[in-house]
């Protein structure tokens, strides 16, 4: 069932497109960036910290539409979003929704 | 080593001119709620663009007495429940600074109570930050007056049977002019929270409902930090102007939140004019 109209503007619609950045030793391994990620852009790393925790990797890092929850939901201060200014990489809301 | 350093350097976090970075990483366990009140309350100073050196902030003892140390505004730690009364002294002396006090429920509602209830009352214009965690958990998990009825802690292992203190109705019938309850997991509602109690003239509370990982989830079996924000998620309701009377929290009860009071009182500066 479709439940949204389509824009009429839909070509002219840009999506943000955010670049994050993770400070990895300041991450104690809670996991809350990953679970509320609300486009699974992030992933538990294998790796450890100084501090022996196992700070969280960019798994899709086109998907991240700039939405700071992972920046507001961070107890440590470890994460922070910035708007990514590179127009190649920003993709018109038409090759990225529509089904 | 030298570029390791340059690194560093280079991450810097846009909180960096509220938050103390030199002291952070911060004390507090993997999966407090806490970290997330301090984030909630820096990006509600920035959205709200209040001037940083009209900005007094205030802390007791506890977990969330430390908050004080850790945001670069003018900040005093003081002694055990008497942030308020330290911040009532700031006010009057000079009543155009912005007073916050944030403190835990241990500090502000057990061993601050009279101070919490007297400042209400007053109508003494500052913002009373509450971090409700359900127990005393810098001193190893003794039972608060907000611990929930049959809920373990450390000096009750048979379960509390002390029915919990409820904070909204407290500030609400000694006088307070706004009151609102959030979880730490709405934290864009909270921060919207703290905008309008920094707004408003008179005595603001704001119970922020705060997992404890170490110490309420671990004695009580809840699981993690993580657990305890999925346990928000599915077991809390948006109330707004709800009465301040059916906000009990049980154990593992379903939690009532949203913006309670907020009316219009001459608060305590302006009688003196």
């Amino acid at each position: 069932m479709n439940l949204w109209r389509k824009p009429l503007d839909l070509q002219d619609i840009k999506v943000a497109r955010g670049e994050i950045h993770i400070i990895k030793d300041l991450c104690k391994g809670c996991g809350f960036c990953v679970e509320y990620c609300p486009k699974d852009v992030l992933e538990i790393s294998e790796e450890f910290n100084t501090k022996g925790y196992h700070p969280p990797y960019i798994k899709n890092p086109d998907e991240c539409v700039e939405c700071h929850l992972c920046e507001m939901l961070c107890p440590e201060f470890a994460i922070y979003v910035t708007l990514k200014e590179d127009n190649n990489v920003v993709k018109s809301a038409s090759e990225e929704g529509g089904q | 080593m030298e570029t390791l350093k340059t690194k560093k350097m280079k991450e810097v976090h846009p909180m960096e001119d509220v938050l103390r970075m030199n002291r952070i990483p911060h004390i507090w366990c993997p999966g407090c709620g806490i970290g997330l009140a301090v984030t909630a309350f820096a990006a509600a100073l920035e959205k709200a663009k209040i001037d940083l050196n009209k900005v007094a902030i205030v802390s007791g003892i506890g977990c969330t007495g430390r908050v004080a140390g850790y945001i670069k505004l003018d900040s005093f730690h003081t002694t055990h429940g008497r942030a308020i009364a330290f911040a009532t002294g700031i006010k009057v002396a000079n009543p155009d600074l912005k007073v916050v006090v944030f403190s835990g429920d241990g500090d502000l509602i057990s061993i601050g109570g009279n101070h919490f209830i007297h400042a209400a009352r007053r109508n003494i214009d500052m913002l009373v930050v509450c971090v409700n965690n359900f127990i005393y958990a810098m001193t190893g998990g003794q039972v608060a007056p907000t611990t929930p009825l049959a809920a373990y802690a450390t000096t009750c292992p048979f379960g509390s049977v002390e029915p919990p203190i409820n904070i909204p109705y407290l500030a609400d019938s000694s006088g307070a002019v706004y009151v609102a309850r959030w979880t730490t997991l709405h934290i864009r509602r909270l921060t919207n929270s703290f905008i309008e109690a920094l707004d408003k003239k008179g005595f603001s509370v704001v119970e922020v409902i705060s997992p404890c990982p170490q110490y309420y989830s671990r004695i009580n079996r809840l699981g993690d930090g993580l657990d305890m924000m999925k346990f928000y998620h599915d077991n809390t309701e948006i109330r707004h102007g709800e009465d301040t009377k059916n906000l009990d929290i049980g154990f593992q009860g379903k939690i009532i939140m949203g913006k309670f009071i907020d009316r219009e009182r001459p608060s305590y500066t302006e009688r003196f004019d």
